[in-house]
């Protein structure tokens, strides 16, 4: 069985195609999905993936929340579906109460692009088997609305609850709450992070890592981890 | 028609790096003793019909799902517009 993984494309989506080719990567088979129409096609997963949907106009991810196929996605989500929402995804996540917070302008108010340490908190989500807790991982970041905010009940909710995916390392790049760069839904199967692991899943074009410049892969390991997920309970 | 105002403001625990901004342009362009800036939003809604406590109830609502996020913002008013000042 190959995992049929749903990519979302809204107006103004970036990075569907990327996000495709990184479930291909992986071994899975992308399924475009159109924010219009309120059909998944019988995926397995779905990935929102990043950009700027709607034009972020009013708030990143306000208006992308009322798009027909959204109430698909938060159904299947509450039954369990492996959703992964990438930077604009996230945001998404958060305006359809997915994910509890919300992301505000960057602290410092630039716009950013950098290669992104981070520290995999949690490793049993659906997007994060195949790392281990504590891991540290390199994922390209890009964005200017990164700043994750909710208010002190909800951090302490989210650490004491272990969901806190993913944290910043050595440098908070946006100001965000606690270092927090990703969160999960209290079932682990909703995961939301400002970095984008489809831009480190292939060498060549990924993030620099130790060995080699643009070798980077790290962000290949949610991809795997959510078929590892699918076809051990398949 | 009518047309109701809606003000939206950051919450003000949460910190609003655009006020910040503007806040320390100020004096350089001589604007001095201006302690904080806050930056929000105003929306005009005009409606068909008059502004009814029903369309006012309507829009309150909207105010709340779509056009502020509880988590970060707060609706801080919400009003018919003077026809005198429009």
């Amino acid at each position: 069985m190959t995992a049929r993984v749903g990519v979302v494309t809204f107006p103004g989506t970036l990075d569907d195609r990327d996000a495709a080719r990184a479930v291909r990567l992986a071994g899975g088979e992308p399924v475009s999905l159109f924010h219009a129409e309120a059909d998944l096609k019988d995926v397995d997963a779905v990935v929102l993936p990043g950009g700027f949907s709607y034009g972020d106009y009013l708030r990143a991810g306000a208006i992308a929340r009322f798009a027909p196929i959204m109430e698909k996605v938060v159904d299947a989500a509450h039954g369990g579906m492996p959703v992964l929402g990438i930077c604009n995804g996230f945001q998404v996540l958060t305006e359809v109460h997915l994910l509890p917070g919300s992301m505000i302008k960057n602290e410092h108010l630039h716009f950013i692009c950098r290669d992104q340490v981070l520290r995999v908190e949690n490793a049993d989500t659906a997007w994060t088997g195949d790392f281990e807790a504590g891991q540290q991982i390199v994922i390209p970041l890009k964005n200017q609305d990164g700043q994750y905010v909710a208010d002190d009940a909800t951090l302490d909710m989210l650490e004491g609850e272990g969901r806190v995916a993913f944290r910043y390392v050595g440098w908070n790049p946006n100001g965000s709450r606690r270092d927090i760069a990703g969160i999960t839904n209290e079932r682990g199967n909703v995961v939301g992070l400002m970095p984008h692991p489809e831009h480190a899943v292939e060498p060549g074009f990924g993030p620099d890592s130790r060995e080699q410049g643009r070798a980077g892969t790290d962000g290949l390991g949610f991809f795997t981890s959510a078929l590892a997920g699918l076809l051990a309970s398949a | 028609m009518a047309t109701i105002v809606v003000h939206v403001m950051p919450k003000p625990e949460i910190l609003d790096p655009q006020g910040k901004a503007v806040g320390s342009a100020l004096p350089r362009l001589g604007f001095e003793g201006v302690a904080q800036v806050r930056q929000g939003r105003r929306f005009e809604l005009t409606v068909d019909g008059e502004a009814t406590d029903e369309v006012l109830a309507k829009v309150r609502e909207a105010a709340e799902t779509l056009l502020s996020n509880p988590v970060i913002e707060d609706v801080v008013e919400v009003a018919v517009l003077d026809e005198a000042t429009a």
